[in-house]
C-alpha cells in the first residue's frame, strides 16, 4: 500500500494514497463537523456531494479553504482543522443555513436528534446573524412519511438512498438556486410517487425535514378507553436497538426491560411478533416444500424461486417495478399481518372480545409497516387486523411520556399464548435471517431428519448480494439473498434473464435487514450501530432454548386449536395474501 | 411549476422514442434528449418526462430535477406565436424595456406566460446579433427592428387570427 505523509494539527502522520483530509483526520482523533456527509463503509453507502461546507479546512499554500470530505490528502499536504479562517467560515456556513431554517427546534420530532441543532451546539452559535428569505413549502404527509421541506439542508443524502442505494427513484434535487429542493416528480405527495416507504431516507436525514408519521396520540388514547383491549407486539430487531434510545450501548438485548416497559405502559397483553414469525416459517415453509415437490415431480410450470414476502417495502417495490412476476414471491402475509389476523380472529374470541374493541398495536423498526397495516386486503368490514404500528423511536418516546426509568426495570416474560418464540423467529430481524429459519424447519421437514447444526454461517454477513448451497440431503438447495431495495434489483433482474437457477431468495429492502429500518434509532452514519445489533441478533437467537419455528408448542397448539395445517384453508385465508400491479398508469395513446 | 397533463397521440410518442433512440436510450444524453423534445413539442408536459424516463431508464423524478434546473426548459406551452424581446445591451439602452412593457400590457401577461387563447407567449433573451437594428422584437419567424412602443400594438394585430 502506498502511504504519503501529512501534518493535520501539527502532528505528523502518514495515512494510505487516495485518503481523504476528514478520513485522515477522523482515523486520528480529529473530529471535523460535518453535515452533508454520509459514509456506512461496510454497507457500501457513501453520500458526498462537498455542498455543505461545513467540513473546510486550511491547506497550507491554497488559496481557498478546502472541504475535508471531498480533497484528497497530498505528499506534505499541511492542515489546520480550527484555523480562525476555517473556524470563522464554518460559523458563517451553519449561520447561512440555520437563518433559512424553522427555528421551532422546542417542538420538532428530530430535537435532540438532530445533526444540525449538534452542530450549531458545537459551534456554539447564539444568534442568527443573517436576515432573509425563508422557504415556504406545503408540507407532505403519507401513510409512513411525513416531508417538511422547509427543514430541508439540501445534503442530499435522502436523495442516495432513494435512487443510488435502493433505486427506488421517489425523490430527486429539483430546481435551482434558493428554490432547490428535493422532491417527487411534478411535486407530487410521495403517495403518489413510487415511494415504498421503507424510510432509509428518514434514517439519513439529518435534520426534521424526513421523520415518520406518529401514531402514540391516538394509541395513547385507546389505552386510556376502559372498553379497549390493547394487545402489543414487538418486532425482532426492536430488541437489539430500543436501548440505545435510553442510552444503553448499541447491540444492548433489552427484550425482558421492554416487555416490562410495555406491561407499566398499560398494554393489557405483552406479546411478540416472533411467535408470528414463526408461523409465517410454517406457512412460507410448507408453501417451498409445496413448490420444491412439484417441481421434482417434472412440473414446468412452478415458480422457483419462491422469494420472501415479509417485508412491505419489498412488497410495494416489486408491485411497482416487477408487477409481472408478481406470481412469484411466497404469498403468506408479514409477521405484522398473520400476528394481526390471529389476534383478531383467535385471540379476541378466546378472551371473548369482539375484534372491533381489540386494538392491536405493532412495535416495528420500520415505516413501511405503518403504509401495510392500512392496506385494505387486511381489514375486516373496515376494521385493520393491525390498528397502529409505532416504530422503535416512537416506542422509546412513549416509555419516556410514562415516566418509566428504563434502565431500572426488572426483565419480564411476553404474555401467552402469542408471546413464545424461537430463536429462528429472533433472526427474522437481520438479513439472512428469514431464510436460515426456513431452511432449519424446511431442512427437517423435508428430510425427516434433525439437523446436526442449527447455525448456517453460509447464510449470514452483510455483504449486499450472498448465495449458497444447502444439503437436503442429497438434494442441493440454491439460497440468494439480497438486502437494500438497489441489490434486490439486481438479483431480481438476473433471475428474469435466467442467469442464476435458485430456489428460494430472501429480500429485505433496508442495507442490512430490519435491524437497520427506518423506524430504529438513529445510527447518525455509523456502521458500527448496525453491526453491533446484527450480533446481537444471532446472541439472541443463540441463547434461545427453542432455535426452530416447527418446534414452537404455541405454534404446534394454534394448528391443532384453530388453523387446521400449514398452507390449509383458514391459513389460506387468514394468512395469506395476493398482490397488485401498481406499476405507473400506461401513457394515454389517443 | 404547474403540472399540464396532455395526451399524446400515437404519432407523438413514436417520435419521442425516435429522438431518445438518436441518443441510444442512454441516460447520460438526457438533456440532448429533452432539447429534442421541447423542439417537438414546444414545451416539456408531464407525459413527455414520463415517456423520457422510461425509454432511458432513469426516475420521472431526476427527469423533473433536470427540467426544473435549467431556465431554458419549460413546462409551460409556448403560444403559437412566440414573442422574443431582446435586452442585449444595444437594444436596452435604445428603449427595449418601454418595448416590453407595453408588450405585457397589451397582452396582459407576464415574461415566460402565456396569453389564455395559446396565440401569443413572451419570453426575453440577450442580443440576437442585430444590434444596428435596435431595439428588436423577433415574433415567431419575423424579426421587427427599430420598434417603438407605439407600434407594438399595430405588430401584435398582424398575428391576430
Amino acid at each position: 500500500m502506498e502511504t504519503i505523509k501529512i501534518n493535520i494539527d501539527n502532528k505528523n502522520i502518514e495515512v494510505a494514497k487516495g485518503t481523504t483530509i476528514l478520513q485522515a483526520a477522523r482515523n486520528n482523533g480529529i473530529h471535523i463537523p460535518t453535515l452533508c456527509y454520509l459514509n456506512l463503509e461496510d454497507m457500501h453507502i457513501e453520500n458526498k456531494p462537498g455542498g455543505c461546507r461545513v467540513c473546510v479546512v486550511e491547506v497550507q499554500g491554497r488559496k481557498n479553504l478546502a472541504p475535508a470530505c471531498a480533497t484528497e490528502c497530498l505528499e506534505g499536504m499541511v492542515i489546520k482543522t480550527h484555523s480562525v479562517r476555517a473556524l470563522n467560515a464554518r460559523r458563517t456556513v451553519v449561520e447561512l443555513i440555520l437563518s433559512d431554517h424553522p427555528a421551532d427546534c422546542l417542538v420538532c420530532a428530530k430535537s435532540g436528534n438532530c445533526e444540525l441543532q449538534t452542530l450549531a451546539q458545537d459551534l456554539g452559535i447564539r444568534q442568527i446573524t443573517y436576515k432573509g428569505a425563508q422557504s415556504t413549502y406545503r408540507k407532505d404527509t403519507s401513510p409512513s412519511i411525513i416531508r417538511d421541506i422547509d427543514k430541508c439542508v439540501m445534503c442530499r443524502r435522502c436523495e442516495t438512498m432513494c435512487n443510488t442505494i435502493q433505486t427506488v427513484g421517489a425523490l430527486s434535487a429539483i430546481n435551482r438556486g434558493f428554490e432547490a429542493v428535493v422532491a417527487p416528480a411534478f411535486e407530487q405527495n410521495l403517495i403518489k410517487s413510487p415511494c415504498t416507504f421503507c424510510g432509509q431516507c428518514v434514517a439519513v436525514c439529518p435534520t426534521g425535514a424526513l421523520t415518520e408519521v406518529d401514531h402514540t396520540p391516538q394509541l395513547i388514547r385507546d389505552l386510556a378507553d376502559p372498553t379497549k383491549t390493547v394487545v402489543v407486539q414487538t418486532a425482532p430487531a426492536v430488541r437489539v436497538a430500543l436501548g440505545e434510545e435510553f442510552g444503553m450501548s448499541a447491540g444492548s438485548i433489552v427484550t425482558g426491560k421492554m416487555a416490562a416497559a410495555l406491561r407499566e405502559i398499560g398494554f393489557n397483553y405483552v406479546f411478540d411478533t416472533d411467535f408470528a414469525a414463526d408461523l409465517t416459517i410454517m406457512e412460507e415453509g410448507t408453501e417451498l416444500l409445496g413448490r420444491l415437490s412439484k417441481f421434482l415431480n417434472g412440473d414446468k410450470d412452478v415458480k422457483l424461486p419462491i422469494l420472501t414476502s415479509c417485508c412491505p417495502a419489498w412488497v410495494n417495490f416489486f408491485e411497482h417495478y416487477f408487477p409481472e412476476m408478481r406470481d412469484i414471491p411466497s404469498t403468506s402475509r408479514s409477521p405484522q399481518q398473520m400476528f394481526g389476523a390471529i389476534a383478531k380472529n383467535y385471540f379476541a374470541k378466546k378472551i371473548g372480545v369482539d375484534r372491533k374493541d381489540l386494538v392491536v398495536v405493532s412495535v416495528m423498526p420500520c415505516l413501511a409497516k405503518k403504509y401495510e397495516c392500512g392496506r385494505d386486503e387486511f381489514k375486516t368490514d373496515g376494521d385493520p387486523d393491525v390498528n397502529y404500528s409505532i416504530s422503535t423511536r416512537e416506542l422509546a418516546h412513549l416509555i419516556k411520556q410514562a415516566n418509566i426509568d428504563f434502565a431500572k426495570l426488572d426483565e419480564e416474560d411476553f404474555d401467552n399464548p402469542l408471546g413464545e418464540s424461537t430463536g429462528a423467529a429472533v433472526i427474522f430481524g437481520t438479513t439472512g435471517g428469514v431464510i436460515e429459519a426456513a431452511v432449519r424447519t424446511a431442512y427437517e421437514l423435508f428430510t425427516g431428519k434433525q439437523l446436526q447444526k442449527i447455525d448456517f454461517e453460509e447464510l449470514r454477513g452483510l455483504e449486499n448480494v450472498r448465495s449458497a448451497t444447502i444439503d437436503f440431503n442429497g438434494l442441493p438447495i440454491n439460497i440468494g439473498i439480497a438486502h437494500g431495495l438497489g441489490n434486490a434489483r439486481k438479483l431480481l433482474e438476473s433471475v428474469k434473464k435466467g442467469e442464476c437457477q435458485f430456489h428460494a431468495i430472501e429480500i429485505m429492502a433496508c442495507p442490512g435487514g430490519c435491524i437497520a429500518g427506518g423506524g430504529q434509532p438513529l445510527h447518525h452514519g455509523n456502521a458500527d450501530v448496525i453491526k453491533a445489533r446484527h450480533a446481537a441478533i444471532y446472541q439472541e437467537d443463540h441463547d434461545k432454548p427453542i432455535r426452530k419455528s416447527h418446534e414452537n408448542p404455541y405454534i404446534t397448539k394454534l394448528y391443532e386449536e384453530f388453523l387446521g395445517k400449514p398452507c390449509g384453508e383458514l391459513s389460506h385465508h387468514l394468512l395469506h395474501t395476493h398482490y397488485f400491479d401498481k406499476s405507473k398508469v400506461e401513457i394515454k395513446v389517443k | 411549476m404547474s403540472t399540464i397533463k396532455i395526451t399524446l397521440r400515437n404519432s407523438d410518442v413514436e417520435q419521442l422514442k425516435q429522438i431518445c433512440k438518436n441518443f441510444n436510450n442512454d441516460p447520460g444524453e438526457l438533456i440532448n434528449v429533452l432539447h429534442g423534445a421541447q423542439g417537438l413539442f414546444g414545451y416539456l408536459p408531464a407525459e413527455v418526462q414520463e415517456l423520457v424516463a422510461e425509454e432511458l431508464h432513469i426516475s420521472v423524478a431526476k427527469v423533473y430535477g433536470v427540467v426544473t434546473f435549467y431556465s431554458f426548459f419549460t413546462m409551460k406551452p409556448k403560444g403559437k406565436h412566440p414573442i422574443s424581446i431582446c435586452l442585449g445591451t444595444a437594444c436596452y439602452v435604445r428603449g427595449a424595456e418601454k418595448i416590453l412593457e407595453e408588450t405585457k400590457k397589451q397582452l396582459k401577461i407576464e415574461v415566460g406566460g402565456t396569453t389564455p387563447d395559446g396565440n401569443f407567449s413572451l419570453s426575453c433573451l440577450r442580443c440576437v446579433g442585430a444590434c444596428g437594428l435596435a431595439p428588436v422584437m423577433i415574433v415567431g419567424d419575423k424579426t421587427y427592428g427599430r420598434v417603438t412602443p407605439d407600434r407594438v400594438k399595430e405588430i401584435l394585430a398582424e398575428f391576430n387570427d
